[in-house]
């Protein structure tokens, strides 16, 4: 079962079938291979055309690599990472070399976590922004000058600042240039990996407003990696949950928040500190540590820490199923268990 | 009413450099009462670490402190009694200086990976401070061999919840993961019996579900030995759980400070209303433009006259706010704010 199947008419831009990512462990004088890091293991999920889609986890669950493995920056182990092209073409992005995806490239692009280490400080705004559209055939200057002007606008900087160098901003202008490094090749899909969690709170803020609102103006689709839940919540129409390599559950934000059916997402959402002094601390619900996926435990990745966890959960593997439309949980006890949360 | 454990009293910390000086601290003020957790929040360049460094006197060249008293409640060397000493007269470097870091008031620093030593390892470092300090836990000063030191950082990682203590007292830091560390960055705090813990970020580089698990032992410990607590950090949602009060800082100011629920629930200050409306919330709508602080915090070199928010407020009251700095006020039950929509005083500058 893969989580193709939704509610959603909306067609799907990108269609993720069984994920693999395996970082080999090596030993020895002969870096003889002497076991795996499973970081993306049998990952399944679509993302539709202009929505949202939140991946979140905790550090080391899979969810950086699975966006990296979506723009090749690392190439998968196994699995098909469908793309509908502009032309609805269906590409799988995990077959192609690297000078058929060339072109693909400027379809899809990606915003970056440090605002500081992913400029380069060398060059000025016109030459970071407009390098993307020189590299895709752009090589007229007074045309790119235009457009790298109005790519600044759109992310609310002034075309003036085109030739000042990145140390001239703050962390919140810095990730506006980056976002209009990532826009300036019109791309359908946007990969955002951790874009707002290096920056201040009210920035913060700022920064979530201009890409909720580029995404309507422009018709974008974001898949969006963080890790701070409120954040995810805010911006998301669907939100996937990952554990150790493994994808635990996706479903509409609304529905997640409210309603979560795997244990795991039920604690995560537990352990966010609520900015209410008069909401009583809740119980830690969440103990130990994310077992490492080198090594991931028998049966369900997540019974060693789970609550609920009985004999059967030990030994046998859960499955990602989909108990009810649109909502997709890997947990043998899905319908069973009352999880609503205070949300 | 009970005396503060540490008080800070118009605070100036000036950086001089060739481009001119910076007021990294400009004139604040706030109390800590013992077994106290007071909270600070504020966003990157407020001060609020400046403010943290300076109680340490661990501000380095160019900075400096150049105005205000940090009257700090020590116990007498011999266990008996207190004196009050003022921190910014005492020498960095001197006798005294390093006989309160770590054994009266210890510091939890944001990032475990670089504070701890990667070539010692974490036991070694914290046998050393109990060492050093060894009145803090033998008053007669009969001084700690080293195996009675390891013997108490094996309780202390016990305390802490660190499973295996006696293996993970020889590990090196990068053999620890980000939660063990914080909680072996915790202990080495807690290793001298500190009287005023200060947190920087503590929880800023780990996971909400480790965040939780350390935050729910930095109360417990508070509650089982009275520590005072500072904590800095820029999460409101960490503020409201773990603090008593709270001081908002901005550009070097205290904008606001008071009791926990008021801070939260009747703030007064437009710059702590307007912080914590644009935070999203996890209960609140979604997918709808957050309200947002207008403008960009101002230039080090370029502070704005008068009340250092009033560019970017929204409840500006008039041409006032621009001429006078408001100074930092009693309004209500515990509860200062400076601003000229409470009260009418203002500091000389």
């Amino acid at each position: 079962m893969t989580a193709s199947h939704s509610v959603d008419s909306r067609q799907p831009l990108l269609q993720i079938r069984d994920l693999r990512k395996f970082f080999p462990i090596t030993a020895g004088v002969f870096n003889k291979t002497v076991g795996h890091v499973r970081a993306v293991d049998d990952v399944s999920f679509d993302v539709f055309e202009g929505e949202t889609l939140g991946l979140v986890g905790e550090s080391g669950c899979g969810k950086t690599t699975t966006s990296r493995c979506i723009l090749r920056a690392v190439d998968p182990t196994s699995g098909q990472i469908l793309f509908r092209r502009k032309n609805d073409e269906i590409v799988d992005l995990a077959k192609l070399t690297r000078d058929e995806l060339q072109p693909l490239r400027a379809e899809i692009q990606m915003i970056f976590q440090d605002p500081f280490g992913s400029l380069n400080p060398r060059m000025t705004l016109f030459d970071n922004v407009g390098e993307p559209l020189l590299v895709n055939g752009m090589t007229n200057r007074s045309e790119r000058t235009d457009r790298v002007a109005d790519l600044l606008k759109l992310v609310g900087l002034r075309p003036e600042f085109m030739h000042r160098f990145p140390h001239a901003f703050s962390g919140g202008q810095r990730q506006r240039i980056g976002i209009a490094r990532a826009l300036s090749t019109n791309p359908r899909l946007v990969v955002a990996d951790e874009p707002v969690s290096a920056l201040d709170v009210s920035v913060q803020a700022q920064v979530l407003n201009l890409l909720l609102e580029l995404q309507s103006r422009l018709g974008l689709t974001f898949l969006f990696v963080a890790h701070d839940l409120s954040v995810v919540r805010h911006i998301s129409d669907r939100v996937a949950v990952m554990y150790v390599g493994q994808l635990v559950e996706l479903a509409p934000t609304k529905t997640l928040f409210s309603r979560p059916r795997h244990p795991y997402t039920s604690a995560l959402m537990r352990a966010v500190p609520v900015p209410d002094p008069r909401i009583p601390v809740g119980e830690v619900t969440l103990k130990g540590e994310v077992p490492s996926p080198a090594n991931p435990p028998s049966g369900c990745y997540f019974h060693p820490r789970c609550r609920f966890a009985t004999d059967r959960c030990k030994v046998e593997t859960p499955a990602l199923r989909e108990p009810s439309p649109g909502h997709f949980v890997r947990c043998h006890f899905a319908d069973e268990l009352d999880l609503t949360t205070a949300f | 009413m009970t005396a503060p454990l540490l008080s800070v009293r118009d605070l100036h910390v000036t950086f001089g450099l060739d481009e001119g000086s910076v007021r990294a601290v400009d004139g604040v003020s706030f109390d800590v009462l013992p077994g106290q957790v007071v909270g600070i929040v504020g966003e990157s360049g407020c001060g609020k670490s400046v403010t943290m460094r300076s109680i340490l006197q661990l501000v380095d060249e160019p900075g400096q402190i150049k105005k205000g008293e940090i009257l700090y409640r020590m116990r007498a060397a011999n266990g008996q009694g207190e004196s009050v000493i003022d921190l910014t007269k005492l020498a960095k470097r001197g006798a005294q200086m390093r006989a309160i870091r770590g054994a009266e008031i210890a510091l939890i620093p944001q990032e475990p990976m670089a504070a701890f030593s990667p070539v010692h390892t974490v036991g070694d470092q914290i046998i050393e401070a109990i060492q050093l300090h060894h009145r803090q836990w033998r008053p007669d000063g009969s001084g700690l061999s080293r195996a009675e030191a390891r013997e108490i950082v094996v309780d202390l990682f016990r305390d802490v919840g660190i499973s295996m203590p006696e293996q993970r007292v020889d590990a090196y830091s990068w053999q620890l993961s980000g939660g063990l560390r914080q909680r072996a960055m915790i202990a080495m705090a807690l290793s001298c019996k500190p009287r005023l813990l200060i947190a920087d970020e503590p929880t800023t580089a780990i996971d909400v579900t480790t965040q939780a698990q350390v935050l729910a032992l930095l109360r417990e410990l508070q509650r089982k030995y009275g520590t005072a607590i500072i904590f800095i950090t820029h999460d409101l949602g960490v503020i409201a759980q773990m603090a008593n009060s709270v001081v908002v800082m901005y550009l070097g100011r205290v904008a606001e400070q008071g009791p926990v629920d008021a801070i939260f629930h009747a703030p007064k200050h437009p710059y702590t209303r307007a912080l914590l409306r644009s935070i999203p919330s996890i209960v609140g709508q979604t997918q709808v433009a957050l309200p947002t602080i207008a403008g960009t915090l101002p230039h080090p070199f370029n502070r704005p006259s008068g009340c250092p928010y009033h560019p970017r407020c929204d409840e500006r009251k008039g041409p006032e706010c621009a001429a006078r700095v408001p100074s930092l006020e009693p309004v209500d039950q515990g509860q200062s704010v400076s601003c000229f929509l409470h009260h009418d005083s203002s500091d000389t500058q």
